[in-house]
């Protein structure tokens, strides 16, 4: 039996309302567990609470019921298990790509030799070794992108949490940085959660994908993907069955009949009492 | 070569800049007397630099002007050095900026030159209201520029940090500090400048030391031209202390983009 180490139990979040009002349940009822070395996806329409799950994951927010694990292990605060990575490179500009990579290990406390030879290692591996002087504002955004990456990568996490890491940048460049991350969560086998819009890239990177519903988000269906070499991303899109598993996850999205004005009725529908 | 092309546009605007001051000149020294103003209401160039001959051989205009730098320099550094420490606090304390900014505004709205007189009440005359008045009026723009730099830092940013679990004091020194210094140095630009206004508004209004003290004095006398040499001394001492912010600034700042270009590999 592998290990688990990522689960959410019974986890609900509720917002307070703005105005004084009912409260807002992003996310009801959440359950599910990723296994080690893992990459678990999880889909759903905006504002389905998807981004506060993660945060809850990496215990930036406590949620209002339940629990998130790691390692079997409560959390109760960020930890040095998981690292995140957003839409957003969130790189720092008067740090050159060295350091921006540097910048989880040096507030963890790692040896100077340490970090520095992390920090060469992830970006030869990432082919950035001649860029490592350079500042942010000096790189394209699918550099920037892997640098952040890197950054990630160089905390020597178990759980990588990724919300939609590459949604922010132009379609070839995507496929590039998904490949990389493929190889990279295989060859160092890291488990993941990713958080995405992109169904094709649900299937691409996934062992497994997890479907939410609208607000107040739960986990409506899980699809395993059962398509072989997880660490290429062109393979997989080259699979006579990868379109069937797009059109299912869209098929599952109910994406054919979701409408504008669906949208806005759903917003002004009174959330039910708890 | 775009590189090219814009190194003859930087020449020629330097060359025009160099001919309108030539220009400039010409017209102080022999407009006046072409249009027939008399010299006591617009003395011409060469008897405002006979002045500033005499002013500096027998008006002590070097002590007078070392006073005024002086007070400049005293009163700049506190001055920034208080607007930024109030500007990280009320910035990293949302309750403390709505408590306080009734007052602050109002203290902002306030003219800071006009304490000048209550100042020499308070203290005398010495240095010391000068340099207040200056510290008074450079606080602000220093204090607002880091407040709202503070204020804008990108709350994923902070969380990243948070997700490594990194202390207060470590998202303040490699987030929220670095974050802060381009508005801070926009701050320290304009308190460069203000910083001379207010070091010379006190001169004026009471003490015997200080280019705002040579300035009453020309005019008692009705000395138009040491009048003359005292705005160009003190524009003098106002420009030097901008373009050394902004030379600072250019080392701190030099990885942004726009500043850089010299220095990118």
């Amino acid at each position: 039996m592998p290990v688990v180490r990522l689960e959410y139990r019974n986890v609900t979040m509720r917002f307070a309302d703005a105005k004084g009002g009912e409260p807002l349940t992003a996310v009801r009822g959440v359950s599910f567990a990723v296994r080690d070395g893992e990459v678990v996806s999880l889909i759903g329409p905006t504002g389905c609470g998807k981004s506060t799950l993660l945060n809850i994951g990496s215990g930036l927010t406590a949620p209002s019921e339940g629990a998130a694990f790691i390692d079997g292990e409560r959390v109760a605060g960020p930890n040095a298990q998981v690292a995140f990575m957003l839409q957003k490179d969130l790189l720092l500009p008067w740090r050159t790509v060295t350091e921006n990579v540097m910048f989880g290990v040096e507030i963890q406390g790692l040896p100077v030799k340490e970090r520095k030879r992390r920090a060469e290692n992830l970006l030869a591996n990432f082919k950035l070794a001649e860029f490592s002087a350079h500042y942010p504002h000096q790189l394209s955004g699918g550099m920037r992108q892997r640098v952040a990456l890197a950054r990630t990568l160089a905390v020597d996490p178990h759980v990588l949490l990724l919300d939609e890491p590459f949604s922010a940048v132009d379609a070839q460049t995507r496929m590039v940085l998904q490949h990389d991350l493929a190889q990279t969560l295989k060859a160092a086998n890291k488990t993941a959660l990713l958080i995405t819009h992109d169904l094709a890239e649900a299937v691409t990177l996934s062992d497994r994908v997890l479907v939410m519903s609208r607000r107040p988000g739960t986990i409506i269906d899980e699809i395993a993907i059962d398509l072989q070499q997880r660490d290429s991303p062109m393979a997989r899109r080259r699979d006579a069955r990868f379109g069937d598993y797009v059109a299912q996850l869209m098929d599952r999205l109910d994406i054919a009949h979701v409408s504008l004005e669906d949208d806005v009725a759903l917003e002004r529908k009174p959330e039910p009492a708890p | 070569m775009s590189s090219d092309a814009h190194t003859v546009r930087y020449r020629r605007g330097a060359a025009a800049s160099v001919a309108l001051l030539i220009l400039f000149l010409a017209a102080w020294q022999w407009g006046p007397g072409l249009l027939g103003i008399p010299s006591f209401i617009v003395p011409p160039l060469s008897s405002v630099a006979a002045e500033f001959v005499r002013a500096w051989q027998v008006y002590h205009l070097p002590l007078h002007t070392g006073v005024t730098v002086a007070e400049v320099l005293a009163g700049f550094i506190l001055g920034s050095l208080l607007g930024a420490l109030v500007g990280y606090l009320l910035g990293m304390s949302p309750t403390a900026e709505l408590a306080l900014s009734p007052y602050i505004l109002a203290l902002q709205i306030a003219p800071k030159v006009a304490f000048a007189p209550l100042f020499i009440l308070w203290m005398g005359f010495t240095v010391y209201p000068k340099i207040l008045v200056a510290v008074l009026i450079v606080f602000f723009p220093v204090m607002v520029n880091v407040l709202t730099a503070v204020r804008n830092v990108d709350p994923d940013l902070i969380n990243l940090a948070r997700a490594f679990k990194a202390s207060r004091a470590q998202i303040f020194w490699r987030i929220e500090f670095p974050s802060s210094m381009p508005p801070m140095f926009a701050g320290l630009r304009i308190g460069s400048t203000l910083a001379v206004v207010g070091v010379v508004v006190g001169e004026l209004v009471g003490g015997n030391l200080g280019l705002g003290y040579l300035l009453t004095f020309g005019e008692g006398q009705a000395n138009t031209p040491m009048v003359f040499v005292s705005i160009v001394m003190l524009t003098l001492v106002g420009g030097v202390a901008y373009v050394a912010v902004i030379l600072v600034e250019r080392r701190v700042l030099h990885y942004l983009p726009a500043r850089g270009v010299g220095h990118n590999p």
